[in-house]
């Protein structure tokens, strides 16, 4: 059972990613990208992490891309014009991408004490995440809202309006 | 006597005058400025006195002095500040403050009005303090001090009508032609350091008094280097063409630096390494071949020149080259007696055409001069004692110096008496051109222009007379009377202690009687010419000169010495520091890497200039190049992965 | 058939795929030439590190594997937001998302 499921929504993530890659549009990219982020959902359901596939759906799918997509309405982008801006992005980039994937590919293959994921075992209760992650991690979690604040501040700035306008069509 | 010397006054003195007048000296009234300079000389003059009265008499000389704090102490070699106060340097130090006092109070009158008064008084100072230095050092290296702070001084004070270009440009002649004998004084020391590791007099004579059978080989090659630094400083052979041009400086200068002291200093050098030339004895014919080479050849050139000061500075030449002769056949004691009369005579005769440029505005050729025995008498006395002094007539000072240096070269084996004959017709050549000036400058009707002449001040007159009165005596104090003719046993024997007594073989007071007689002999019949020439009838020297136009011209342009000098050395060296150092090193070498260096930097920077393209996707694809290498260099187990990929390709290839 | 019904999938599995992703999402950043479609192949390589993470979390029964996860996606809502901003404003200057047009930054 974990193995068909497995096979199926990796299978959606490997879509979704090439799918991400072909569209030519920025719309088609961001569903694309959310078909990827739900499948991981599943996937972390399936190694055991609930709250984590929770949160994936609703911080990742539901706010960040949501987010984005509005970013793409409101700019009113269009589809890719095709520039020959780069050669290096082909000519260096894709052996060095190759590299990284060969390289990390290895070394998995080389594991040698990974073990295996049944369904239903090792379930992680939200408990003791939370648990640990207010109890060991608190600072780190204080940080992380003092950043929160911080990110909303300054998006704020910058995209209000009379920030860097007057350039615009020069 | 135990007294107490402080021999560092005598140096320390003239120093301290030289500070306040050339730091305070313009500010200072002229007064002042005139005490402070004269009280300096006088006051080492009455140091040395002092130390003559009180030491020489007694066993206590040599006197050693050394200053507390050591100079140089690198292994083996020890050099120190040391002053020594032996009968040799007592003679040349009292020469130097004495006359240079003397000199000092003429100086007063000479300069006076000139603007450069405070200046030229400090300079005077600071040639006593090195000059002081140099004879009392104790070793060569403080000697060398001395000699090079000498020459600064000559070159200041030559080139003391800085805005005259002439003068300029004689001082710095004056200063290189120095330096290249320094060379060799340089080398000397090497050697001397090298082989007998220590350069202190008396060591020195220690260590070759110990292996007396050594001649030759190093000893002579030191010698000899000795020799190239002795010919700079005392213009000799080839070294001589800086003291003509010297004369731009003031008279007082070309009196106390160009006749009386610094021009010795070569031959008190010499004097002083006696033991190192006694032991080889090729070096010491090559001294008394360049003295006697250097007199007559600046002997022939005197006798064609038309301005006094230059007439005085080949006589110079001249008598330093029978100081050189009688060095090259050890008769030193005879050196010193002849530096001992030159320096006063010479002073005078300087001095005294000082004081004729001086009365006649600054006229200084002998052509326009003349008549002068009726404005200028007590010049003309004293000028006349100088001028027959020079000659070597009996009773002046310069007869018995010059016959004791002509005594011993006729008895040098082998080959004395060739450089006998050559002293005699030196001394016939120097008795014609200076009765030729002083019947050109004093006698005869006047040429000069009929502007008001009048005497001197007596602060110019007085040294002239003291200083007659020395030429006249002077030599007095060195002779006595030993077998029934006088010599200059008195001066040998003080000397003794110092330079060693010579023992002559084959001498005797019947041949120094028949030598004196025949130098005498060729002074009358120089003077006989000269009358001739110039006093009765003006025409023949004309009449010689278009006669023979070549030797003239070749007399009266010093042998165009100068000129080959410029087109076989100057030209060429500047040749050469303008194309080839100026151009190929300097532009080329030197421009061409520094060029080199930048013009890369710059290329490569060109180059990498386009790396920043500003395009977000190439630093993207670059970023993670470099991420693929840091993640290859940290997970790729290299040590064990080469071999395996070696092997792997060995056996992907077939093998 | 019973293989495909297995209940256990070995968890080199779920790394490989994380490595896939990871090189998709350079691979997305190298190609594409809108700003945003860039910005999400950013997002894509963050999720396929976040992947990692929950698979070495279950390796090793560890929580703080899943913690950093917590903690990536709470930095990566930050950076959206950030990130979008700055999009914004570069169109407003710019009007332009296409990367090849923005490369003032240069010598």
């Amino acid at each position: 059972m974990h193995l068909i499921l497995f096979f199926i929504f990796a299978g959606f993530c490997l879509a979704g990613a090439i799918n991400l890659l072909l569209q030519s549009h920025p719309i088609a990219s961001a569903l694309s990208l959310i078909v990827v982020m739900t499948s991981l959902a599943v996937l972390y359901l399936l190694l055991g992490a609930e709250f984590l596939a929770a949160a994936q759906v609703i911080v990742y799918a539901g706010a960040i891309m949501v987010l984005v997509t509005l970013v793409v309405m409101l700019l009113n982008a269009g589809r890719e014009e095709r520039t020959h801006g780069s050669h290096a992005a082909w000519l260096v980039g894709f052996p060095a991408v190759a590299t990284i994937l060969a390289v990390i590919a290895t070394v998995i293959l080389h594991l040698q004490r990974m073990g295996v994921a049944k369904l239903g075992d090792g379930i992680t209760s939200t408990a003791e995440l939370g648990t640990v992650l207010f109890t060991r991690l608190l600072l780190p979690f204080e940080v992380t809202s003092v950043l929160i604040l911080i990110a909303i501040l300054g998006a704020v700035a910058l995209a209000r309006r009379g920030n860097g306008e007057g350039t615009a069509g020069k | 006597m135990n007294g107490i010397l402080h021999l560092w006054l005598i140096p320390l003195l003239p120093f301290a005058g030289f500070l306040l007048n050339g730091i305070l000296g313009r500010k200072l009234p002229k007064w002042l400025v005139t005490t402070v300079a004269l009280a300096a000389p006088l006051a080492a003059f009455g140091v040395a006195l002092g130390a003559a009265v009180s030491f020489s008499a007694s066993n206590s000389l040599p006197w050693v002095e050394t200053l507390p704090f050591a100079w140089i102490n690198i292994a083996a070699l020890h050099v120190n500040f040391s002053f020594v106060l032996d009968q040799l340097s007592l003679v040349m130090l009292l020469v130097v403050t004495g006359v240079g006092f003397l000199i000092h109070v003429y100086s007063v009158g000479y300069m006076d009005g000139d603007e450069g008064y405070a200046r030229y008084f400090s300079y005077l100072n600071l040639f006593l303090f090195f000059m002081s230095v140099l004879v009392l050092a104790g070793n060569a290296l403080m000697m060398f001090i001395g000699w090079e702070g000498v020459g600064l001084a000559s070159y200041l004070l030559i080139g003391f009508y800085f805005q005259k270009k002439s003068a300029a440009d004689a001082g710095k002649k004056a200063f290189i032609v120095n330096r290249i004998g320094d060379v060799g004084f340089l080398f000397a020391m090497f050697l001397l350091v090298a082989n007998f590791g220590t350069l202190t007099f008396t060591e020195i004579a220690a260590k070759l008094g110990q292996c007396s059978g050594w001649t030759g080989g190093v000893v002579t090659v030191i010698a000899l280097c000795l020799l190239l630094g002795a010919a700079g400083k005392s213009a000799q052979l080839p070294l001589y063409i800086w003291l003509p041009d010297a004369m731009e400086g003031p008279t007082p200068v070309s009196a106390l630096i160009h006749a009386a002291t610094m021009v010795t200093a070569g031959v008190y050098m010499i004097v002083r390494m006696h033991v190192l030339f006694n032991h080889s004895p090729f070096a010491l014919g090559v001294v008394a071949l360049v003295g006697a080479a250097t007199a007559l050849f600046a002997a022939t050139i005197g006798l064609a020149q038309n301005d006094i000061k230059r007439v005085l500075a080949y006589s110079t030449i001249s008598q330093l080259g029978y100081m050189f002769l009688a060095c090259g056949v050890a008769a030193y004691s005879a050196a010193i007696f002849h530096l001992l009369t030159h320096a006063f005579f010479k002073a005078l005769l300087f001095l005294a055409a000082g004081t004729v440029i001086h009365s006649l505005g600054g006229e200084q050729d002998l052509r326009r001069m003349g008549g002068l025995w009726k404005k200028l008498p007590v010049t003309f006395a004293v000028t006349t004692v100088g001028v027959l002094a020079i000659a070597g007539f009996p009773p002046f000072a310069g007869f018995f110096s010059k016959d004791a240096i002509l005594y011993a070269a006729f008895l040098q084996q082998p080959h004395g008496r060739v450089l006998w004959a050559v002293g005699v017709v030196t001394a016939l050549l120097t008795s014609f051109y200076m009765f030729r000036l002083w019947y050109m400058a004093f006698l005869g009707k006047p040429r000069s222009s009929d502007a008001p002449l009048h005497e001197s001040p007596w602060s110019m007159r007085g040294p002239l007379v003291i200083l007659a009165a020395l030429s006249l005596g002077g030599g007095w104090i060195g002779i006595e009377r030993t077998d029934g003719w006088l010599n200059m046993e008195r001066f040998t024997s003080f000397l003794a202690p110092v330079v060693g007594a010579k023992s002559v073989a084959g001498g005797g007071a019947r041949l120094e009687l028949e030598l004196s007689a025949i130098a005498v002999g060729a002074a009358l019949l120089g003077w006989l010419v000269a009358y001739l020439f110039y006093r009765q009838s003006s025409t023949v020297p004309a009449r010689l000169a278009a006669a023979l136009p070549h030797g003239y011209k070749l007399l009266a342009n010093k042998y165009y010495v100068d000129e080959i000098y410029g087109a076989t050395v100057v030209k060429p060296l500047l040749g050469f520091s303008k194309y080839i150092l100026g151009w190929v090193v300097e532009v080329g070498v030197l421009g061409g890497a520094a060029w080199l260096l930048a013009g890369s930097a710059k290329f490569v920077g060109a180059i990498l200039q386009y790396w920043q393209s500003g395009n977000l996707r190439s630093y993207a694809a670059w970023l993670a190049v470099g991420a693929a290498a840091v993640l290859l260099f940290l997970l790729v187990p290299w040590a064990t992965a080469w071999p395996a990929t070696l092997d792997f390709v060995w056996k992907a290839t077939g093998h | 058939m019973n293989s495909l019904f297995a209940q256990e999938v070995p968890l080199s599995w779920y790394l490989m795929l994380s490595a896939i992703l990871f090189s998709l999402g350079v691979v997305g950043f190298l190609i594409k030439r809108n700003l945003i479609t860039m910005f999400m192949s950013i997002e894509l390589m963050l999720n396929a590190v976040n992947l990692s993470f929950v698979t070495f979390a279950r390796q090793w029964s560890a929580v703080q594997g899943q913690l950093f996860v917590f903690f990536v996606m709470v930095v990566a809502a930050a950076e959206a937001a950030v990130g979008l901003a700055i999009i914004i404003s570069v169109f407003r200057a710019r009007a332009t998302l296409a990367v090849d047009k923005l490369d003032r930054m240069k010598l």
